[in-house]
């Protein structure tokens, strides 16, 4: 009998391990339900779609359709039947499956302040997480002339940028003393809070927030130091929750998310879990890349194209890059432990790096501002691969690595074996033969050497030593 | 270039021409060498039986030795037992004929040639987005006008020096150059910006440059709605490659890949080319056409001075693979399996269309068949030297080690030649007549200067020779008497070249209306050009694609690993190319004594941090060596390489022989090995 496997969720996860199965081929059936009404969109766009550079249908992603998957977008499921092996949807359909993977996402959290207690937020008061929350914030955002973001995390920060760049006087609110502090240390913190100010977004930091009040004309936020802070809008981003309410119905394990194995299985060998709901070895995951891992992995085992394929973590990468902000951080910077350190920082331009280096291996960094190398150390951190003997090179790059020989000062400094016309092979050596046998002019000399014939690159250094030659041979004669 | 005689010795004079402008690299300059180097091959040789050696042998030997051999083979094992391999250094009238003996004389299926490792995947790119390909749709010239050029896997500085006038040009008159190289090569070095990604991953930065296009807003949105077809799609698959995930795996800051979009995007005129670096991969197709759908996005292709073109790797690289040498494809670039096609052509030769073979198989596959069950029994090789050139060597040497008969005909004993049963010595450049087209399409004369040395025949009179002595063997009343064979195989290229007109006339590739007096008066005639007294075609697409609707195609295209990846016993990626003083399988250069001197032997270059953790200096011999084979050269030290990739050069046999390292997993599409990555280690040797 054909497999039917059901995914619920058509979010980053779920419909990559669409995408994934459609790709093995086969003729098993894959229903996904999508509990949003809209097709699958890249979560990741949506800050750009919140700075206006984007309009909805750029950020919808490429999705399995046809040949045996049937997509279902905007049906909530309500239920597992373990049991029966079926899930009942909002709509009151009841859809048996041989496999079921949850891909069901988290949800924003919400933070317990007064003012935020009643089931429906305020209108505006808004999550940043789904494309229904940037619609809400689009549409609060329209007319408005400042905007509140509290959360001064990575999605925080994407959000108040986005909203920045639409013309909003944009705050960022955190609790803690520097921004993004579960990704950089206090210095980067600084540096990054310096390089949004100039992009017109202000930081408050080291302020619980208290209280929120919110009315037609406006939102008021309330801060622990007694201060009022007041604004059109108010964005929350104070971090996520694993959405495992269905999956906790249905008696599966859940610590903080689903628990799975290294197979993506929950404790329920016929259903399993993959993205931000899940929890592999203790840990959340919260970013695509292994969200995207593990979809490659459970389609692998699901199609059996590889049973035995096992997600195995890598250290994730933080990345915030938008005009104006280039930030990456990755592993721990901060961990003062054995190994070496090295730094760099130019507070004025915005630049700051740090790196930790033990056993010849990156094991964390941090890169914000105008780094070249940020590519390379990205690279050799996610693989694993050894450091470049000079360390300097992984700070500055470009500038100290791999230049051009410079051309000498002067023709005579030059060596007789220097090759001045590569298509040619032609030495200085050759070129002061050629004027000694008598020619007198750059295009005689070219024409007999056949220096500068091929891509003509050569011209002005021949120029040079012509000119240098005929300086000089007349010092000659007048000895 | 302009060939001077004077006493017997010819001498090389550059020529001010539209493409070189009077430019000539070095291997133009030495060229004459070949026409009287005392390797030159004067007679032909067959193998002796006995000792098993090469031994000189009179033309009716050779070729009586030849004909019996075919029929025998053919009589045992079927028609499709034959097969022959041409190249893209053989003029159009070469490569017509070559085509036509494959399907007429010997009526075998299996041709296929050298541009299958050159330029196949930028050609199926081509066709499926334009529906035609030629190698630039525009002049040269072009180039020295744009605001923006981008060079994907291209260093022509080192394989194309003449070329590197026009961009002298284009950056005096403050145009941006970028280059996309996993190696900071000459060309890399002139750029104003270089990206330097991991081997393999150019596809990828491709989707991120329009992803950020798009999210900057630099789509030409009327253009895609009036001349593209397919532009959704893309979009959604494009939304998945933002730019930090493809820095995370190309390696290429994010800030770089903006700074080149931005100027991709924003610029008046841009360009953007491929060559063998983004090419020769088993996404080769998928990866030009990521740069494609990237050009058509910004609505660059049939926009004056903008456009996407590629760039051809050898002498008749564009003339080469339009004329019926390539296993699918028919005179005037016409598909084999097309029924109007075959009747057009079938026409022209004198032969009912059902008596043409269908589409063979690709080079690659073609050559791992030889002399096994089912496989060609015997290869008729000219102009190419596979056992040097072709990926994973070695096993292809030992599949042409296993054929019944082997048939080179070369100017030289080349690799392949010496493991030749019959070696046909041939005439080259300067003893023949002929035309070639060059990259953009341009068809050009070439004049002989001399006639050939005694002993030696042309390609096309080896081919008429054949084919009549074929035929003469057919059964008594068979429609082909030897007559008309030798009617059928002109060897006066002038004859050949009216009949190609005739062939390709109606075809994508148009020759009807070129003739070459007009060619000699107007610097080379761009096809198509159907009649003699219309036009020709400088610039393709500017009206309309040749797509049946006239709209240029988006297909989606995603990021795949290389086939090899590199894991523990292989841990480094390794690519290979070309130097500048060096071409092809340097069967020719290097026996040219200045080319020689110039670039005397094979090296590995790798990057010193990765020599100080294998524990090698400097010069140190080393082994590379991957799950096919290996090869030995000499290690050279630069910084311009990535520490976790290696480089060699592919002109070398024997042991510094680097296609005994490649892989030879291809394209889906187009048949393309994978020469510019596989996983190897490095070792002192």
């Amino acid at each position: 009998m054909t497999e039917r496997v059901v995914i619920i969720g058509n979010g980053m996860a779920g419909a990559r391990l669409a995408a994934e199965l459609h790709a093995h081929g086969g003729d098993r059936k894959v229903a996904v339900l999508g509990a949003e009404p809209y097709r699958a969109y890249n979560r990741i766009m949506l800050s750009t779609l919140l700075a206006g550079r984007v309009g909805e249908p750029d950020v919808e992603l490429a999705e399995a359709a046809g040949h045996g998957t049937d997509l279902r977008t905007g049906v909530p499921v309500t239920g597992i039947d373990r049991v029966g092996r079926a899930v009942r949807t909002a709509d009151g359909d009841r859809i048996g499956y041989d496999h079921l993977v949850l891909a069901t996402g988290s949800r924003a959290v919400v933070p317990p302040l007064p003012g935020l207690g009643s089931a429906e937020l305020p209108r505006r008061v808004v999550p940043f997480r789904t494309l229904d929350d940037c619609r809400r914030i689009l549409a609060v955002a329209d007319g408005a002339r400042s905007a509140l973001v509290l959360g001064g995390g990575l999605l925080g920060l994407e959000a108040a940028r986005g909203l920045a760049t639409r013309g909003l006087a944009t705050t960022v609110v955190h609790p803690t003393g520097h921004l993004m502090e579960r990704q950089l240390d206090p210095a980067a913190g600084a540096v990054l809070a310096g390089t949004l100010a100039g992009l017109g977004v202000s930081v408050q930091l080291a302020v619980p927030a208290t209280g929120v009040a919110a009315d037609a004309a406006g939102v008021r936020l309330d801060l622990a130091d007694g201060r009022s802070l007041h604004a059109d809008l108010l964005v929350l981003s104070c971090g996520v929750r694993p959405d495992t309410a269905l999956a906790a119905e249905a008696g599966l394990a859940v610590r903080r998310g689903i628990v799975v194995d290294d197979r993506l299985r929950t404790n329920d060998r016929r259903i399993s879990a993959i993205g931000d709901c899940a929890e592999h070895d203790g840990l959340l995951t919260g970013l695509v890349a292994p969200a995207w891992a593990q979809a490659r992995v459970l389609a692998q085992v699901l199609s059996g194209a590889d049973p035995l394929a096992r997600y195995r973590p890598r250290p994730a990468v933080t990345r915030l890059k938008a005009a104006g902000i280039d930030l990456a951080a990755m592993g721990d910077a901060t961990d003062g432990g054995p190994g070496e350190e090295l730094t760099f920082a130019d507070p004025a331009r915005g630049t700051y790096a740090r790196l930790r280096i033990r056993d010849e291996r990156l094991t964390g960094a941090i890169l914000l501002g105008d780094n070249p190398t940020v590519g390379t150390v990205i690279q050799l951190f996610d693989r694993n691969q050894p450091v470049p003997a000079d360390r300097r090179s992984l700070l500055l790059g470009r500038a100290s690595g791999a230049a051009a020989a410079a051309p000498a000062a002067s023709p005579a400094l030059m060596p007789d074996a220097a090759t001045v016309c590569q298509c040619n092979t032609v030495t200085k050596g050759a070129l002061v033969n050629c004027w000694r046998a008598g020619a007198r002019s750059v295009d005689a000399v070219l024409a007999a050497t056949r220096a500068g014939t091929g891509c003509g690159g050569c011209r002005d250094a021949v120029a040079g030593i012509v000119d240098w030659l005929s300086h000089a041979d007349s010092v000659e004669v007048t000895r | 270039m302009v060939l001077r005689e004077d006493a017997g010795a010819v001498t090389v004079l550059p020529r001010q021409f539209p493409t070189n402008r009077g430019g000539l690299c070095q291997k133009g300059w030495t060229a004459a060498e070949l026409l009287d180097h005392p390797e030159r091959l004067t007679t032909p040789l067959l193998r002796d039986p006995e000792t098993g050696e090469l031994r000189p042998a009179t033309w009716a030997a050779a070729l009586d030795r030849i004909a019996t051999g075919i029929r025998a083979i053919q009589r045992e094992a079927g028609r499709d037992a034959v097969a022959v391999f041409g190249g893209g250094g053989l003029t159009n009238e070469k490569a017509y004929a070559l085509g036509k003996f494959a399907r007429v004389a010997l009526r075998t299926r299996h041709i296929d040639y050298n541009g299958r490792f050159c330029m196949s995947s930028a050609a199926a790119a081509g066709l499926r987005a334009f529906g035609v390909d030629r190698g630039l749709p525009f002049p040269l010239a072009d180039l020295a006008r744009a605001d923006t050029l981008l060079l994907v896997g291209a260093n022509p500085a080192e394989t194309m020096p003449p070329m590197v006038r026009w961009l002298n040009e284009q950056r005096r008159n403050g145009g941006r150059l970028i280059v996309v190289d996993p190696r900071a090569t000459a060309t890399a070095r002139q750029a104003d910006l270089h990206l330097q990604p991991l081997p393999g991953t150019d596809l990828a930065v491709a989707n991120a440059l329009l992803h950020i296009a798009l999210t900057e807003g630099w789509i030409d949105q009327a253009y895609v709605a009036e001349r593209t077809t397919g532009f959704p799609v893309v979009r959604r698959s494009v939304a998945a490659w933002w730019p930090a995930r493809a820095e995370q795996l190309s390696g290429v800051p994010v800030a770089d890949l903006e700074a080149t979009a931005r100027a991709l995007g924003t610029a008046g005129r841009a360009i953007i080319l491929t060559a063998r670096g983004a090419e020769q991969h088993a996404k080769g197709v998928d990866t030009v056409t990521a740069y494609v759908n990237l050009a058509l996005a910004l609505g660059l292709p049939g926009r004056p001075g903008s456009g996407y073109g590629c760039l051809t790797g050898q002498g008749n690289g564009q003339g080469g693979r339009e004329h019926g040498q390539k296993a699918d494809q028919l005179p005037g670039y016409r598909r084999i399996d097309d029924p109007a096609a075959r009747e057009h052509v079938a026409g022209v030769w004198g032969v009912p269309a059902d008596e043409l073979p269908g589409p063979g198989v690709p080079a690659t596959e073609l050559l791992d068949s030889l002399g096994t069950p089912g496989g060609p029994r015997a290869l008729l090789v000219f102009g190419s030297n596979p056992v040097v050139s072709a990926p994973r060597a070695s096993h292809v040497e030992r599949r042409l080690r296993g054929l019944d008969l082997l048939v080179v005909a070369d100017l030289l004993l080349s690799e392949t030649a010496a493991l030749a049963d019959v070696v046909l010595p041939t005439a080259q450049w300067a003893e023949e007549d002929g035309t070639m087209t060059n990259l953009e399409g341009r068809v050009l004369r070439r004049r002989a200067l001399r006639p050939p040395p005694p002993g030696v025949r042309t390609d096309l009179a080896i081919l008429a020779d054949l084919a009549t002595r074929l035929a003469a063997a057919e059964p008594a009343g068979a429609a082909r008497p030897a007559a008309t064979a030798a009617a059928r195989f002109p060897t006066d290229p002038a004859t050949v070249f009216a009949e190609l007109r005739r062939a390709s006339a109606g075809g994508p590739a148009d020759y009807a209306g070129i003739s070459w007096s007009r060619i000699d008066t107007a610097d080379g005639v761009f096809w198509p050009c159907p009649t003699e007294d219309g036009p020709d075609t400088p610039r393709l697409f500017t009206e309309r694609f040749a797509t049946p609707d006239g709209r240029a195609r988006f297909h989606p295209v995603d990021h795949r690993p290389a086939a090899e990846p590199v894991c523990a016993d292989y841990p480094l990626h390794f690519t290979t190319g070309r130097v500048l003083a060096q071409y092809q399988s340097g069967t020719q250069t290097r026996r040219v004594d200045a080319l020689r001197r110039a670039a005397p032997d094979a090296f590995v270059e790798l990057h010193p941090d990765l020599a100080a953790r294998l524990g090698i200096d400097d010069g140190d011999p080393v082994r590379v060596t991957s799950r096919r084979g290996d090869m030995r050269a000499p290690a050279r030290l630069s910084p311009t390489i990535r520490p976790d990739t290696v480089f060699a050069p592919f002109h070398w046999a024997g042991p510094a022989r680097a296609n005994s390292v490649t892989n030879d997993a291809v394209d889906p599409i187009s048949g393309m090995p994978e020469f510019k990555i596989c996983a190897v280690r490095v070792e002192k040797a």
